[in-house]
C-alpha cells in the first residue's frame, strides 16, 4: 500500500471524530451559543463508550451511551449559560476541564487497555477498484457521519427548523418578538452538540484507535471548534475542513512510514500548522465572515 | 361606539424604579385607525409590547372581542389576530424576504413569494421576495414588515412610529395603504408623536404622558395646540429659526469623496462634496441607512484613510483623513455620535469619568494622573449649564434618561469650545423640552462662530436650525439647499432619489 492509497483508505475515518464534533458545534454556534467544552465532552464520551465495549457491550450501545453522556454534560453547560446567563466562554472552558477530569477519574482502571474496533464494510465492486477502492471500504459510523453531514446541510438549507436556528442566532430578540422560543431552541442545539461530541469521542476511543488512555482526545475537540470557524459556519466547508485535516495528519504518518527525511515532530505538527494558516486566510476575508457569521454568537440572551 | 375589538383595563408595568405604564385604559373600535400619542418615554412602546405579548403586565386585564384573554407571548397574540410592525425592525438581515416571512407564515416559498407580490400590488407595497434583507433600504424593510403582518391576516395591526423611517412622499403612500386596510376591516393602532400625522389619518386618539392616559379624543375635533398640551402638559415651545448671518472660513471640506467599505452591509459613498464654514449650521437629511453612519465615521476619524489620501477630508485647512479621532479633536473638532450608550458615553461609568473621556485636555489630567477635583468641577459645570437632571457627577451614565444623557454629552462637547462641532441625530429619542434646549445650544454655538454639522432624520428639526441642508441618498449627497426657500417636498424628492444629484450631472 503506497502513501496515496493509505491516505485515501483512512482519511474518512481520521476525519470522523472531527466531523461529528464539528457538526454538533456548528448547530450550537448557528443558534448563537459558543460551547468551548467540546474537548472535555469528547473525552467523557470516549471513556463511557470504551467501558461499555470493554465489558462486552455492542458498539451501538456504546455510541448511545456516549451520546447520552455528552448530552448530559452539555446540559450543565446549558443551564449555566442559558439559565443563569453566565459568560459562555468561561462556562465552556470549565465544562471542558470537568469533562477531562471526569474521564480520567472514570477511566482510571482502564488505562492502556484495548478493545476490538468496528469491522469495515466492503462494498461489492467499489471496494475492489485499484487505488481508490479503500475509500469505499469504511466502517458503519463513517457512513453514518456522512449521512449526518448531509442531514445538517439539508436542515439549514431546506427546513424550517434550520431557518429558525439561523434566525435565533442572528437576532434572538427579534426571534422572540415574532414568537420563537429562543431559550428552548438553544437548549436543543446545545444538547445536540453535546451528543455529537460524545459520539465523536466514542469513535476515537472504540473505533479509530480502540484503546483508552487519559488525554487520548489530544486536542481534537479544539480542532473541531476551529473547523467550524474555518468553514465559516457552512456545513460543506466544515466537511471539507475535517477531510483536509484528516488527510494532512495521515500524510504525516505516511511520510514517517516511508522514512521521508523530515523531523517527525514537524510532521505531526503539520495538521495544526495547516489549520492555523487556513484559519488566518479565512478570517482575513471579512465579507465572508460578515455574511455567514453568527451575529449573536456568545452573547447571553436576556428577554 | 360599537363593541370594542380590544379593551385594556388598568394596565400597569414597571421596570425597576421606572413606572412605564400606570393603570392605562384603552378601547379600540373595529374598523378604526386609533392613535397612541405621546412623547418619547411616555410609555407608548411599553403599552404596545404588552398588547403584543412581548412583555407581561404587572397588573391589568386585556379583553379581546369582549373576552378576557392573557397574551403570554407574541405567538399567542398572533393567534388572536394581532400583528405588529416594530420601530426597530425585527427582520433577519442574512435571510431573504421570503425566508423572513416564512418564519411566521406557513406555506411553501414559491407560494409565499406569489402572495407577497399579490399583496404588494394590492396595497402599494412592492418588494422583491428573493432579495436579501441586508440589501434593502429602510423603507423597503418596513414594507416587508407590513406585508409579513398582513399575511397573518390580522384583525388589529400595531404600527410603532411607522413614519420615522419614511420621506414625506412615502408617508402619503403609507397612509393610503392604512386607509385601504381599515376599509377591508382591519383596525390599526398607530403610535406617533407627530401631531399632523394623527390629524390627517386617525379616527380616535389616546394621549399618554408619563405612563398615564391624559386624553381620549377625536383628533379631528382638536387642534395641534390642544393635542400638544395633552401630550407634554404645556404649550409647544415656539420654533427657533435663526437669523441670516455672514459666514467665516471653511472648517470642514470634503471634495468628491468616494469610499467603499469592506463590510458588505455598509453603504458606499460616491462623490460626496460637503463644506461647513465658521458660523453656519449645515444639516444632512435623509433616511438612515443611506450612508450616514459611514460618512459620520469618516468625519469623526473612526474610519481612517491612507496617508496619501489625507486631503480627502480637510478640517481647519489641513488634510486629516489619515488622522484618528484624538488627533482630529486636537485640531478643535468635537463629535456627538448618534448612539449615546456605547459611543457617546460609557453606560457603566459615572458622569465624571465620562467627562474625562473627551474633556481631558482641559486640565483634567496632571502629569498623566487624573485630577479628581478638576474632573468633578468640570462635570458639575456641565450638569448645571446644560440643565442635566441627575443626582450628581457620580451618577452612572446609563441610569440617566435619554434626554438627560444627551444634554450631558452635547454639553461636554460644547464645553470643549470646538471650532467644528459635528452632531449625529442630536435629539433622537429625546423629549421635547430637552430637544428644544439642545437645538438652542447649537444655534448659540453657530452665532459664536462655530462651524456646526448636524445629521438628522427629523426634517422639522433641520428646517428649524439649519442654514443649508444637503440630502444623503444611497451614498450620494445632494447639492446644498436653502431651507428658507426649499420646501419639505423638494428635500423629500432628494430623499427618495427622484432628483438627480449634482455628482452625477457633472
Amino acid at each position: 500500500m503506497n502513501g496515496i492509497e493509505f491516505i485515501l483508505a483512512n482519511m474518512l475515518a481520521a476525519a470522523t471524530p472531527f466531523l461529528l464534533a464539528a457538526l454538533g458545534e456548528l448547530v450550537v454556534e448557528r443558534s448563537g451559543v459558543l460551547n468551548l467544552g467540546i474537548e472535555g465532552i469528547m473525552a467523557l464520551g470516549a471513556v463511557i463508550a470504551f467501558i461499555i465495549v470493554y465489558h462486552g457491550g455492542s458498539h451501538a450501545v456504546a455510541f448511545l451511551g456516549a451520546g447520552f453522556a455528552g448530552a448530559c454534560l452539555s446540559l450543565i453547560f446549558g443551564v449555566l449559560a442559558l439559565g443563569f446567563r453566565a459568560n459562555q466562554v468561561a462556562v465552556g472552558l470549565a465544562i471542558g476541564i470537568l469533562g477531562q477530569g471526569l474521564s480520567a477519574l472514570i477511566g482510571n482502571s482502564y488505562e492502556a487497555l484495548t478493545v476490538t474496533g468496528l469491522s469495515k464494510i466492503t462494498l461489492p465492486g467499489l471496494s475492489s477498484i485499484p487505488v481508490i477502492g479503500g475509500l469505499f471500504t469504511q466502517d458503519a459510523i463513517v457512513w453514518l457521519s456522512l449521512v449526518a453531514t448531509l442531514a445538517v446541510w439539508g436542515m439549514f438549507r431546506f427546513t424550517r427548523l434550520g431557518l429558525v436556528i439561523r434566525a435565533v442566532g442572528e437576532n434572538p430578540k427579534a426571534a422572540h418578538a415574532i414568537g420563537y422560543p429562543v431559550i428552548a431552541l438553544r437548549y436543543g442545539a446545545i444538547l445536540f452538540g453535546g451528543a455529537m461530541a460524545g459520539l465523536a469521542g466514542a469513535y476515537a476511543a472504540t473505533v479509530y484507535t480502540p484503546l483508552w488512555a487519559d488525554g487520548m482526545i489530544a486536542g481534537r475537540g479544539w480542532i473541531a471548534l476551529a473547523l467550524v470557524v474555518f468553514g465559516t459556519w457552512m456545513t460543506g466547508r466544515v466537511f471539507f475542513g475535517a477531510l483536509l485535516f484528516g488527510a494532512v495528519s495521515l500524510g504525516g504518518l505516511a511520510a514517517q512510514a516511508q522514512a521521508v527525511p523530515l523531523n517527525s515532530q514537524l510532521l505531526s505538527s503539520l495538521p495544526y500548522i495547516v489549520t492555523i494558516v487556513v484559519l488566518g486566510i479565512i478570517s482575513s476575508n471579512r465579507r465572508l465572515l460578515k455574511i455567514n457569521g453568527v451575529a449573536s454568537l456568545g452573547e447571553p440572551y436576556e428577554r | 361606539m360599537p363593541a370594542p375589538l380590544l379593551s385594556l383595563r388598568g394596565m400597569t408595568k414597571s421596570y425597576g424604579q421606572v413606572r412605564a405604564n400606570r393603570g392605562i385604559d384603552l378601547d379600540v373600535a373595529p374598523n378604526s385607525i386609533h392613535a397612541i400619542l405621546g412623547e418619547n418615554g411616555a410609555g407608548k412602546s411599553t403599552l404596545m409590547k404588552l398588547i403584543y405579548g412581548v412583555e407581561q403586565p404587572d397588573e391589568g386585564q386585556v379583553f379581546w372581542q369582549g373576552q378576557p384573554v392573557r397574551l403570554s407571548s407574541p405567538a399567542e397574540a398572533r393567534r388572536h389576530g394581532i400583528g405588529m410592525v416594530f420601530q426597530h425592525f425585527s427582520l433577519f438581515e442574512t435571510l431573504t424576504v421570503v425566508e423572513n416571512i416564512s418564519l411566521i407564515v406557513p406555506g411553501t416559498k414559491p407560494e409565499l413569494a406569489r402572495r407577497i407580490r399579490a399583496l404588494g400590488q394590492d396595497f402599494g407595497l412592492e418588494v422583491d421576495p428573493s432579495a436579501h434583507v441586508h440589501s434593502l433600504s429602510v423603507g423597503e424593510r418596513q414594507r416587508v414588515e407590513i406585508i409579513r403582518c398582513l399575511m397573518t391576516e390580522p384583525k388589529l395591526l400595531i404600527l410603532d412610529e411607522p413614519t420615522s423611517v419614511l420621506p414625506p412622499q412615502s408617508v402619503g403612500l403609507l397612509f393610503d395603504t392604512l386607509r385601504r386596510l381599515r376599509d377591508t376591516g382591519v383596525s390599526i393602532l398607530f403610535i406617533s408623536h407627530k401631531l399632523d400625522e394623527i390629524h390627517s389619518i386617525c379616527d380616535r386618539a389616546t394621549v399618554l404622558r408619563a405612563g398615564q392616559v391624559t386624553g381620549n379624543i377625536d383628533p379631528r375635533e382638536h387642534d395641534a395646540h390642544e393635542l400638544a398640551r395633552m401630550m407634554i402638559g404645556r404649550d409647544m415651545p415656539p420654533p427657533l429659526h435663526a437669523d441670516i448671518r455672514p459666514v467665516g472660513e471653511k472648517r470642514l471640506e470634503l471634495a468628491g469623496l468616494d469610499h467603499v467599505e469592506d463590510d458588505p452591509f455598509a453603504v458606499s459613498l460616491h462623490g460626496v462634496s460637503l463644506t461647513v464654514h465658521a458660523g453656519e449650521i449645515v444639516g444632512i437629511a435623509g433616511i438612515s441607512g443611506n450612508g450616514q453612519a459611514e460618512l459620520a465615521r469618516l468625519i469623526s476619524g473612526e474610519t481612517r484613510l491612507a496617508d496619501g489620501e489625507r486631503d480627502e477630508v480637510r478640517m481647519m485647512d489641513q488634510g486629516v483623513a489619515h488622522l484618528g479621532p484624538a488627533e482630529r479633536r486636537a485640531l478643535g473638532f468635537a463629535f456627538v455620535p448618534e448612539d449615546r450608550l456605547g459611543r457617546g458615553a460609557v453606560p457603566e461609568m459615572s458622569l465624571a469619568d465620562n467627562s474625562l473621556l473627551t474633556a481631558h485636555p482641559l486640565g483634567l489630567l496632571r502629569h498623566g494622573f487624573i485630577d479628581r477635583m478638576k474632573e468633578a468641577e468640570f462635570t458639575a459645570a456641565c450638569i448645571k449649564d446644560f440643565d442635566v437632571r441627575t443626582p450628581g457627577p457620580e451618577a452612572e451614565a446609563g441610569a440617566l434618561s435619554g434626554g438627560n444623557l444627551q444634554k450631558f454629552i452635547v454639553g461636554r462637547e460644547i464645553l470643549l469650545r470646538p471650532k467644528l462641532l459635528f452632531v449625529a441625530q442630536p435629539t433622537w429619542g429625546v423629549d421635547i423640552g430637552a430637544a428644544t434646549a439642545i437645538r438652542q445650544r447649537l444655534i448659540a454655538m453657530r452665532n459664536e462662530g462655530v462651524a456646526v454639522l448636524v445629521i438628522s432624520e427629523e426634517l422639522e428639526e433641520l428646517f428649524e436650525i439649519c442654514d443649508r441642508i444637503q440630502v444623503l441618498h444611497k451614498g450620494r449627497l445632494s447639492p446644498s439647499l436653502d431651507p428658507r426657500t426649499s420646501g419639505p417636498e423638494e428635500i423629500g424628492r432628494y430623499m427618495i432619489g427622484a432628483n438627480v444629484p449634482a455628482s452625477e450631472v457633472a
